[in-house]
């Protein structure tokens, strides 16, 4: 009975000790998230959140519900399997507001070189010429269609072959 | 009564759109995607890297990175025949606008090797995180919570392939979403929509009919530090044993 | 670009964890060598050490106050700094932090403070007066029992307090050596026995840190230094530091024997960048020369002030040596590529929420605390000799 006395003020560090957990369970029941730990240990409404990141590119299905032409003039030639967005970039807004966002023409002085200036890097059966060699300054649309880059095609959507 | 109002209000209204949209499927954005039928990866075909840089300025234009940090670079490697486990590297700003030209090693090859975060398994990311504001979707992509991201950087010390950063303005770690936002959208990622060589393929490794599996069977395909037993879902073709 | 040598993954080139995250061990480590210090007497019965016991739990706390402030000031978060209690992530080494650190200031540190000083507290609640009055009163926590009984029981528990503290010490800094011994993508880190090195040398600049301000703060206040227990001090600093060193050098012996692919790597580094702050400041300068030292003292007789001048010189290094060690761990590790191909530069900002500026304060406010905590709890034995509490 005297001991329980005597220890009495132990009681009062851990009664302190009580207190401060149950205020922490108290707040913690209101400042985790609802949707935490619904799929793990996580924010599970953060995938929505993520999910709902605008679009920048519209992808090549967008473009090939109005530009069937240039699709198919690309199809049958080496630039099949390049995205319109590859080189035109991302036109997202372009496909939302067809008549507000007009994509600007790619300079093709630039833009033919990033993939075909000749590198021992790159993969040998890829096309690659030294531009100054192989153009000298002309440019590159004057014999390639982009769309079609085999010569003789140049002008003439869809005859390449 | 009042857990409702609090959950009402940090759910805003687009995020609880979009979260309805990515559970139960709404028409044009987001046709009936379901989590659990998906598991993505990506199939990195080296022999086709061109070293254009495409990619990374389509990850840059669709996902604001910040200017220095990249949730996806490309390196150029050098290797000569003598020092197999010294290769030299160079990215230059990520490779974002291609690379010099070089001109051929008689006693070595170049090659490019693009990089992304791996959308591993097993991921130590995820593993050490303290306040699991970065996990693994039930799809299989790792992301991350930046409105519950305290900006530790315990992450991207754990991340073995050096694909995290902490994001200089918004002081949170980042990294590459496999565009989640569009992949849920059933479009591919920017990355992949403009590589003008189909050297990265996104991979549904849950869907039977998705060519990954064709092309798993047919080559010897390899993922990027194996040892660290990540469960790395980005695959490489023709990997030189000279990358890390 | 610049700082760069060979080649760095583009993420790797800026640090992401800077002189706060060296800081950070470093102060836990001080407070965990305090407290086993202490624990010394309470425990282990060293009874020669007793002038230093509560210079020792004292400083445990003004240091363990200030542990958790460079990791806060690091964050790029720090007002979500609550997610850490809230939502702690059970497969994160880190999330154990909030939870380890409350056991040990609430359960362990404070609670046997109050135990030892609540005879002395009751009797100052009553002929203080004012302020003074006021806070002795609220720490005696409306009990002024101090009878035979209750300084038996307070005795007891204080007892036991030590011994769960002993472990509890151990996990708090060892577990701070788990966050990157743990990281497999890190080659510098990680280690089985970095939580043991981390923990060893913690003892090592916990046991110089007080042995430091005893003797600073005995000379202050015009006292006599007991040799007795500087020696028994410094003799137990000595040995850690011997276990410390010898495992620290199994790790080195054991990586240059291995050789794995990273070997090479950090071969070079240890050589180059860390080459000062490894090889010379903690090394050499910082480990064998203050073992030599100690040593001597063990074996050959001297004069008392050569010994107070070792003791001093070598508690100095220690600390030096010490915190050099979590500076090469922590910078060193993030100084070479994961690619194992090249090299960046740390450079220290002065004046932001992580330079340098920021980090002198943070060494330098534990003192503050202290110097608060000694004038609210005098540790001098001859103003409250406590009788009682003798055995």
């Amino acid at each position: 009975m005297s001991v329980l006395k005597d220890a009495g003020h132990l009681f009062r560090f851990v009664g302190i000790f009580v207190v401060l957990f149950l205020i922490f369970l108290v707040v913690r029941g209101f400042v985790v998230p609802k949707t935490f730990g619904e799929y793990g240990h996580y924010r599970a409404a953060a995938i929505g959140e993520i999910a709902a990141n605008p679009l920048h590119f519209a992808g090549h299905q967008a473009c090939a519900e109005c530009h069937a032409d240039i699709v198919a003039t690309k199809a049958a030639g080496a630039h099949a399997h390049v995205n319109c967005e590859a080189c035109h970039g991302p036109l997202e807004g372009h496909v939302e507001n067809p008549a507000a966002v007009v994509p600007v023409l790619p300079n093709t002085a630039t833009l033919c070189v990033r993939c075909h200036e000749a590198s021992a890097a790159r993969p040998k059966g890829f096309p690659q010429v030294v531009a100054a060699e192989h153009a000298n300054g002309v440019a590159c649309e004057t014999c390639h269609n982009p769309h079609s880059p085999a010569i003789g095609s140049g002008s003439n959507a869809g005859g390449a072959q | 009564m009042n857990i409702t109002r609090r959950h009402v209000l940090l759910l805003l209204p687009a995020a609880a759109v979009a979260w309805k949209s990515v559970l139960a499927g709404t028409p044009e954005s987001a046709p009936n995607y379901t989590m659990t039928d998906h598991w993505w990866g990506m199939l990195i075909d080296v022999s086709k890297c061109i070293g254009c840089g495409n990619c990374v300025r389509a990850c840059q234009a669709e996902n604001d990175v910040p200017d220095g940090f990249f949730r996806t670079w490309v390196e150029e490697y050098h290797r000569t025949d003598w020092h197999l486990d010294r290769p030299q590297v160079i990215s230059p700003d990520g490779g974002k606008e291609g690379f010099p030209p070089v001109s051929e090693d008689p006693d070595g090859i170049y090659f490019f090797v693009p990089k992304l975060c791996n959308h591993c398994a097993d991921s130590p990311c995820t593993q050490v995180c303290p306040v699991g504001a970065t996990f693994i979707t039930p799809d299989g992509v790792v992301l991350i919570d930046q409105k519950y991201c305290m900006g530790c950087g315990y992450c991207v010390q754990a991340c073995p392939y050096g694909c995290r950063y902490i994001h200089p303005t918004k002081h949170v770690a980042d990294k590459c979403t496999l565009c989640y936002h569009r992949i849920t959208k059933g479009l591919t990622t920017a990355c992949c929509e403009a590589c003008p060589t189909g050297a990265r393929q996104l991979a549904d490794l849950k869907n039977p009919k998705d060519p990954i599996h064709e092309f798993l069977r047919t080559h010897t395909v390899h993922i990027l530090k194996p040892d660290m037993a990540t469960g790395a879902k980005v695959f490489y073709n023709d990997l030189d044993g000279s990358v890390r | 670009m610049t700082g760069v040598e060979g080649y760095m993954y583009p993420n790797e080139i800026r640090l992401y964890w800077s002189i706060l995250i060296v800081l950070y061990p470093y102060i836990t480590g001080l407070v965990a060598g305090a407290f086993i210090l202490a624990s010394l007497e309470r425990i282990f019965r060293v009874e020669a050490v007793k002038p230093t016991y509560r210079l020792a739990m004292l400083t445990a706390l003004a240091f363990l106050i200030v542990a958790p402030l460079p990791l806060l000031f690091h964050l790029g978060h720090p007002e979500r700094c609550y997610e850490m209690y809230f939502t702690p992530h059970d497969t994160s080494a880190m999330a154990m932090f909030g939870y380890i650190y409350l056991w040990y200031l609430m359960a362990v540190l404070l609670f046997e403070i109050w135990l030892d000083y609540r005879r002395e507290i009751v009797l100052w609640s009553q002929q203080t007066t004012g302020i003074k009055r006021l806070i002795y009163r609220i720490l005696t926590l409306g009990s002024s029992n101090i009878s035979e009984g209750s300084l038996r029981v307070d005795e007891k528990a204080g007892w036991i307090v030590t011994l769960v503290g002993i472990p509890s010490a151990v996990l708090l800094h060892g577990y701070v050596g788990f966050i990157f011994g743990s990281l497999k993508a890190n080659p510098w880190w990680s280690s089985p026995l970095m939580p043991v090195v981390f923990i060893f040398s913690a003892m090592v600049s916990g046991i110089a840190a007080v042995m430091l301000l005893y003797m600073a703060l005995t000379k202050m206040r015009g006292q006599k230094i007991d040799m007795l227990c500087l020696d028994t001090v410094a003799k137990y600093m000595f040995y850690i530091f011997v276990i410390d060193f010898t495992l620290e050098m199994l790790d080195l012996v054991h990586r240059i024997y291995l050789a794995d692919e990273s070997f090479r790597t950090l071969d070079f580094l240890v050589h180059t960048k860390l080459y000062f702050s490894q090889i010379v400041l903690q090394i050499w300068l910082g480990t064998v020369l203050p073992l030599v030292l100690l040593f001597l003292v063990q074996i050959v007789k001297m004069p008392e002030i050569a010994r107070k001048r070792i003791y001093a010189f070598c508690g100095a290094l220690i600390l030096i040596s010490v915190f050099a060690m979590r500076w090469n761990v922590v910078i060193g590790g993030q100084l070479f590529s994961k690619s194992f191909l090249g090299y960046t530069t740390y450079k220290m900002a002065l004046a932001t929420h992580e330079g340098l500026l920021v980090a002198i304060g943070l060494i330098l406010l534990p003192l503050f605390f202290l110097w608060v905590l000694l004038k609210l709890l005098p540790p001098w034995p001859e103003k409250s000799a406590h009788p009682a509490l003798a055995d």
